[in-house]
C-alpha cells in the first residue's frame, strides 16, 4: 500500500480546515481530507494506503472530524512517531489504526510500499526491504480496539443505557 | 513517592488512594461539555450505539458557540440538531443564542466548574478550567458521546511539567505573554501527554482572567491539563458562582516532576508567536512595524473583561488606524453587558472598531473576520496554523490584548510600551 508522507506538528486544521466543518458526514469530511497541506490527497489516496508523519501529528482543535476524514479516506494507518493526545484518543475510539515507531516514521519514504500486521506490531517496508517493529498497545486500549471503538466497548460491558 | 495536583484529582475521581503516571484508570466526571461543531457528532453517535438516556441531565453543558449565530444553513442544521437533543433530555446547561457566550468563558462565569472538578469537554480548550485548580482536558466526540452516556471516561494518568512562576508581571504584560513565552520556550509538543502545573509565590499576582488564559493554552504546548493551584482569588471568584461543596487540592510537596521550567514575571517582555506555530514566538519589539490588515480581539484565550479593559485603556480617545479593520468580541452576554456599564464598547465603536455579539467565529475562520489571500492579522486568540482564519496564504501573529490593541491603532505590529 502506498505512503503519504508529511512533516512535523501536522494540525488538525490542515487535517479537515474549519471551514469544513459544517457538514461531518463522512463523503464530505473525505472530500477535503489533508486540503490545505496536500491538495492532492483526497483525489488520489486510495483504500488501504498509509501516511506517515513526524512527531506530534494532529496536533490543535479536538475536531473527531480529523481522524473522521482520514478513516473516511480508508487509510488503512498513520505512522508517526507521537501522536497529539486528543488525536491519539479520538483515533482508538473511532477505530482508527495509529502506530508509534519513530523509526519506521523517520525512515519510510513517500511512494513506498509498506504493510503493518497490527498483531505483532511489525511494520514492513517492500521497496527499502525494511522492517520495524512497534510498540504494542495496553491491553486496555488494545480492548477497545477490539471491540471496534469506545462506545461497542460500553455496551458490552452494559454500562450505558 | 508523591502526587501531583492532577494525579491527586484523577486519583480521588476513580476512587483510588493513589495513582501513578502511566496509569490507564477510568474516572467520574463532573461535567461533559460540548458545541455546536463537536456536539452533534457525538449526539450521533450515541444514537447510533442506541443509547437513549444520559447519566445525569445536569451535568452536560451544550454551548452553541464556534459557528453561531448560524453562518450558514450547514451550521443552523447543526445548531438544530444539538437543540432538539438538549430539550429532549432537558439538559440544564444548554445555552443557545442570547444566553450563550464563548464556552471556556461561559462556563466559569455560570459556576459550572469548581476546583478539584473532573471535567471533559469536546473542545481542545476546555484545559481553561484548570486555572481554578480543576483538573479538565479537551477529547473527542466519541468521548464526549460516552460521557453523555455513562459518566465516565478512561485516562491515562499524565506526568507533569512543573512552570514556577517569580516575581510579577510589568505594565503592558498579561498571562497571554506568560503562556507565548512558555510554548516559545518548551515547544509544541513539550508537554505532550503531561500536566502542566503552575506553582511559585509569582501565582499570586496574575488575576483570574491571567489565570484563565494561561491554561487555555496548555494544550498549545500538547499538554493535557493546565493547572493552578487554589488560592484567595480563585475563591473569591467562585464565591457566589459555586454553591454546591468542591474541594482544593494541592500537590505533595515530595511530588514527581518530568521538568521544572521557571519563568521571572520580572522580565517578561509583551510576547507574540509568528505564523504558523504558537512556538515560533519573539519578544514583540523585535517585529514592530510587520504590516497587518485586520486585529481580533476576543475568543476564549482573550475575550474577558480584563482583556477589554487593557485593549480599551490603549484605544481610548484614538482611531483604528485606516488601513486596518478591527473586530472586538467581548466572549459572554455578561462581559458585554459589564462592558458597555464601564463605556469599554463605547470606546471601541469610537475608535472605529466593530464590536459583535459573542462567538467564536474568526479565531477558527468560520466567520466575523475571515481574511482573503496573503492578509495577516495579529489576534488575541490561541492558534496561528495554515489556513487557521482563512486563506491558505493568510497569516496570523498570536498577541495579548495590549499588543493587539496597540496595532490597530498603530496600523502594523507595535510594542504597547512604546
Amino acid at each position: 500500500m502506498k505512503v503519504y508522507k508529511y512533516g512535523a506538528n501536522v494540525d488538525t486544521d490542515v487535517i479537515i480546515p474549519a471551514r469544513h466543518l459544517n457538514d461531518p458526514s463522512p463523503e464530505a469530511l473525505a472530500s477535503h481530507c489533508m486540503e490545505d497541506i496536500d491538495a492532492d490527497f483526497a483525489s488520489t489516496v486510495q483504500a488501504g494506503d498509509i501516511i506517515v508523519a513526524g512527531p506530534n501529528f494532529g496536533c490543535g482543535s479536538s475536531r473527531e472530524h480529523a481522524p473522521l476524514s482520514i478513516k473516511s479516506c480508508k487509510v488503512k494507518c498513520i505512522i508517526a512517531p507521537s501522536f497529539a493526545r486528543i488525536f491519539y484518543r479520538n483515533a482508538i475510539n473511532i477505530g482508527l489504526p495509529i502506530v508509534e515507531c519513530p523509526q519506521a516514521a523517520e525512515e519510510i519514504q513517500a511512494g513506498d510500499q509498506v504493510e503493518v500486521d497490527f498483531v505483532t506490531g511489525v511494520i514492513t517496508d517492500a521497496t527499502q526491504g525494511k522492517t520495524w517493529q512497534a510498540a504494542p498497545f495496553p491491553e486496555f486500549i488494545d480492548g477497545i480496539i477490539k471491540s471496534g471503538g469506545l462506545l461497542n466497548s460500553l455496551k458490552e460491558r452494559g454500562v450505558a443505557k | 513517592m508523591g502526587m501531583t495536583m492532577t494525579q491527586k484529582i484523577l486519583a480521588k475521581a476513580a476512587g483510588l488512594d493513589k495513582v501513578e503516571a502511566g496509569q490507564l484508570i477510568e474516572a467520574k466526571l463532573d461535567l461533559v461539555l460540548g458545541n455546536d461543531i463537536t456536539a452533534p457528532v457525538a449526539i450521533t453517535e450515541f444514537e447510533k450505539a442506541g443509547f437513549t438516556q444520559v447519566f445525569n441531565k445536569d451535568k452536560i453543558a451544550i454551548v452553541l458557540d464556534h459557528y453561531t449565530p448560524c453562518k450558514d444553513i450547514k451550521s443552523a442544521q447543526l445548531c438544530k440538531q444539538a437543540r432538539e437533543f438538549a430539550h429532549k433530555h432537558q439538559l440544564t446547561n444548554f445555552f443557545d443564542v442570547g444566553q450563550m457566550g464563548v464556552e471556556h468563558a461561559l462556563l466559569p462565569e455560570k459556576g459550572l466548574a469548581a476546583p478539584g472538578e473532573l471535567i471533559i469537554g469536546a473542545d481542545s480548550h476546555t484545559c481553561t478550567y484548570g486555572a481554578l485548580g480543576a483538573f479538565s482536558t479537551g477529547v473527542g466526540s466519541t468521548d464526549m458521546a460516552a460521557g453523555m452516556a455513562t459518566g465516565l471516561l478512561w485516562f491515562k494518568v499524565p506526568s507533569a511539567v512543573k512552570v514556577t512562576l517569580k516575581g510579577k508581571l510589568q505594565p503592558h504584560v498579561s498571562g497571554k505573554d506568560v503562556i507565548l513565552h512558555l510554548i516559545g520556550e518548551i515547544g509544541v509538543d513539550g508537554a505532550l501527554y503531561q500536566s502542566l502545573e503552575f506553582a511559585g509565590e509569582g501565582v499570586a499576582s496574575l488575576t483570574m482572567d491571567d489565570r484563565f488564559t494561561i491554561s487555555n493554552m496548555a494544550i498549545e504546548a500538547g499538554g493535557k491539563n493546565g493547572i493552578f493551584p487554589v488560592d484567595e482569588k480563585t475563591m473569591e471568584y467562585i464565591n457566589g458562582r459555586v454553591s454546591r461543596p468542591c474541594e482544593a487540592f494541592a500537590a505533595d510537596p515530595d511530588a514527581v516532576y518530568s521538568r521544572e521550567v521557571v519563568i521571572d514575571l520580572d522580565k517578561l517582555e509583551p510576547t507574540v508567536a509568528l505564523p504558523h506555530l504558537p512556538e515560533n514566538t519573539k519578544v514583540v519589539s523585535e517585529v514592530a512595524g510587520t504590516p497587518i490588515n485586520q486585529v481580533i480581539i476576543g475568543s476564549c484565550t482573550n475575550g474577558r473583561i480584563g482583556d477589554l479593559r487593557i485593549a480599551a485603556a490603549i484605544m481610548k480617545g484614538k482611531k483604528v488606524a485606516s488601513n486596518v479593520r478591527c473586530v472586538i468580541i467581548p466572549a459572554t452576554q455578561e462581559i458585554t453587558l459589564q462592558a458597555m456599564k464601564e463605556g469599554l464598547i463605547e470606546t471601541f465603536i469610537q475608535a472605529g472598531a466593530a464590536v459583535s455579539t459573542p462567538t467564536c467565529g474568526p479565531c477558527l475562520g468560520g466567520h466575523m473576520g475571515v481574511m482573503a489571500e496573503g492578509e495577516r492579522t495579529v489576534s488575541t486568540t490561541n492558534r496561528n496554523f495554515v489556513g487557521r482564519m482563512g486563506h491558505t496564504t493568510s497569516e496570523i501573529i498570536l498577541a495579548s490584548p495590549a499588543v493587539a490593541a496597540a496595532s490597530a491603532i498603530a496600523g502594523c505590529v507595535a510594542d504597547p510600551r512604546a
